[in-house]
């Protein structure tokens, strides 16, 4: 891979990576023909953002062929790499992006005021494709409208506020903060912010719902988003089904993909674990213990990932799929990378706190557990989602894993 | 000067009176050397010299020439003695530090001799703060014996571009490695963290540089946690000078301009790491 980012284009490449720092702890990079994208998903698995910057974005874009490249890194170490943006802005001339196979390293160069030259040699992991499920077109309803409308109204919430929940009728739209049953009432405070459809580039509400979800990525979508001036679509159906963020320009799409709270109605496209599942109060983590097998991330692997160019996926189960391996350590011996990938997946999620609230994966539709003990737990007990019967049995026997 | 009078009468047994009428010009320069609470100070017809050292690695010198202060006074060739610096900042900066243009804290420094402590006498606004702060037993600094005839290489550069390298500078990594060379690439700051390595390279014709004299290539590392203090006077200066000698040792020279655009100089040198061979 070989490109070149040149003038303000380097400023929307830097906001886009600070933008995913605040979802996700790994970015997953992947040079292909139709663009470079970049992506992440935050480890309790509910939030997943895509960059896509289309050949036409670079001065000049050569992705790797044979065999296609694709690479997982901190997000922290190319964050470094655009640490400023201020300096970056008044600085740097263009910046160059290069893969060096042979040191498997991924070369960042600055060129910037001056004659200084700033070089960053990032190691990085072979991973595979990241990607979400998701389909805009069957959402029912779809909103569109100018990223300062939106930066203006999230801007009443308090920082520390984690959901806002948005309401829409045929006329109206209404954001509210998300006050958790059994927080003390007394003490939250509520804000409440009313739209007229007329504020909207695009109103079409079909199904008027009320859905929930976490504020702290909609930031990170509208920070870039404020940035670059593009007008925000929102796509949702019902709660418990993801809500889509999506910015269009001719040389850049980015979607971010947040879980919404499923609060009312039952979990349906999966529905082993919801049938044991009490519909309010958030249950002690025990409880949550027989519900985990559904906690499984929306994470497809290769076969979606931009089609013809990539090797045909590996057949199920998906390798990046955490739960595969060490849920049946006696059915054989694993690869030693998804073995490694495992691991290192269970050390994300201890550090990084999943939210406790009960957010249906992106996929799946499932349930999160609430403490982080119970996602240590979790990890252990993650299971494949295709089988089915004999999960159950499993799920009985196995409450804490050899 | 509301404080001259006020004290007059026992000027005659004070070896060392100095004074300023904006102690932020001490202040300031004092923040960038704190390496730990042990300022050497030494005072000499010249001026004053402060010396802080940690680990035996690193020496940090800040000069403030005599007619820096409105007043300096000094009735023997040298006078030194220790003081806690952390405690002698929190006097300086009692009324504040204020920033607000206009509005600054005078300062009386007076010094009775070996045993006597440092008295304050600070004014703000017709109010009057003394502070005495007890003097120790002065040490004698290490000498780096860092000799301008031994020294191999030497930039000045304008330190706005070292500050953007400094505040970028990978934190995880134990050294920042420094290369000098008359050939490519001249001028190189490396680091080596976590997540992969960097260099920053400054050519030698860069509108940054403003004089370039090397004359053989050196590659050293230095501790981070060592040069990390340095930043403070970075942050402060308008150029900094670096220069390594025949065996490696850093110096780095940081030209200061003082709110009254005076100039004082406040010096690092730092041991190399390690040997590293010369790629």
């Amino acid at each position: 891979m070989d490109c070149m980012v040149t003038g303000g284009n380097v400023k929307v490449l830097a906001k886009a990576v600070h933008s995913l720092s605040r979802i996700g702890e790994e970015m997953y990079l992947e040079p292909q023909e139709d663009g470079l994208t970049l992506r992440t998903v935050n480890s309790s698995r509910s939030a997943y953002a895509c960059f896509l910057f289309s050949p036409l974005f670079f001065q000049k874009y050569a992705p790797c062929r044979n065999p296609v490249f694709r690479c997982k890194m901190t997000v922290k170490s190319v964050q470094a790499v655009f640490r400023s943006l201020s300096s970056l802005e008044k600085t740097v001339e263009r910046c160059h992006i290069e893969l060096n196979r042979e040191k498997c390293r991924l070369t960042f160069t600055l060129h910037c005021k001056h004659g200084l030259l700033k070089t960053h040699n990032l190691s990085f992991q072979d991973s595979e494709s990241l990607q979400a499920v998701f389909d805009t077109d069957s959402c029912a309803n779809v909103l569109r409208a100018q990223p300062r409308l939106l930066v203006d109204t999230v801007l009443h919430f308090p920082p520390s506020l984690e959901e806002v929940s948005v309401s829409v009728s045929a006329e109206r739209v209404w954001f509210r903060s998300h006050v958790e049953e059994g927080a003390d009432q007394s003490r939250a405070m509520l804000t409440e912010l009313c739209l007229s459809a007329q504020e909207f580039e695009h109103f079409a509400v079909s199904h008027p719902t009320h859905i929930t979800f976490c504020l702290k990525e909609m930031r990170g979508l509208l920070m870039f988003a404020e940035a670059s001036g593009l007008p925000v679509s929102l796509y949702f159906d019902e709660p418990g089904r993801p809500v889509v963020l999506s910015l269009t320009d001719s040389v850049l799409e980015v979607s971010f993909v947040l879980a919404t709270l499923s609060e009312e109605s039952p979990p349906l496209n999966h529905s082993n674990s919801s049938a044991e599942r009490k519909p309010n109060p958030p249950p002690p983590d025990d409880f949550l213990n027989d519900d985990i097998d559904s906690y499984l991330i929306a994470m497809e692997t290769s076969e979606l990932a931009g089609g013809s160019d990539c090797p045909p996926p590996p057949p199920p189960p998906p390798p990046c799929d955490p739960g595969v391996s060490r849920h049946r350590p006696r059915e054989g011996e694993e690869e030693e990378g998804e073995q490694e990938e495992e691991e290192e997946e269970g050390e994300e999620t201890e550090t990084g706190r999943p939210p406790n609230k009960k957010f249906r994966s992106l996929l799946f539709g499932s349930v999160l557990p609430t403490s982080s003990q119970a996602a240590n737990q979790t990890l252990r007990n993650q299971e494949v989602l295709a089988s089915d019967s004999e999960e159950e049995e499993e799920e009985e026997e196995d409450p804490a894993s050899p | 000067m509301p404080l001259s009078t006020q004290s007059e009468a026992g000027d005659d047994q004070y070896i060392l009176v100095a004074s300023l009428d904006n102690v932020r010009n001490l202040s300031n320069i004092l923040k960038a050397i704190t390496l730990n609470d042990h300022a050497l100070f030494n005072a000499t017809p010249n001026g004053l010299k402060v010396t802080v050292e940690d680990s035996k690695c690193l020496q940090a010198n800040a000069f403030i020439q005599a007619d820096i202060f409105q007043e300096f006074t000094i009735r023997e060739d040298s006078v030194g003695f220790l003081v806690n610096l952390t405690v002698l900042l929190d006097c300086l900066t009692i009324f504040g530090g204020s920033t607000v243009p206009g509005v600054t804290t005078a300062l009386r420094m007076c010094y009775n001799g070996y045993g006597y402590p440092l008295t304050l006498f600070l004014e703000e606004g017709g109010v009057v703060t003394v502070c005495k702060i007890n003097t120790q037993e002065p040490e004698e600094p290490i000498d780096f014996d860092f000799c301008s005839t031994n020294v191999t290489n030497k930039v000045i550069l304008q330190s706005e571009s070292l500050r953007e390298a400094f505040s970028e500078l990978d934190m995880t990594s134990e050294v920042l490695q420094i290369t000098m060379s008359p050939s490519q690439p001249y001028f190189r700051l490396s680091t080596f963290g976590n997540s992969g390595n960097a260099h920053y390279d400054y050519p030698k014709d860069s509108d940054m540089m403003e004089l370039f004299q090397c004359t053989k290539t050196q590659t050293n590392r230095y501790k981070m946690s060592l040069l990390k203090p340095s930043t403070k006077a970075l942050a402060l200066s308008s150029k900094v000078s670096v220069r390594t000698d025949n065996r490696g040792f850093l110096s780095l020279q940081y030209l200061v301009r003082n709110d009254d655009g005076q100039i004082c100089f406040v010096e690092y040198y730092c041991c190399p790491d390690e040997e590293v061979e010369v790629e």
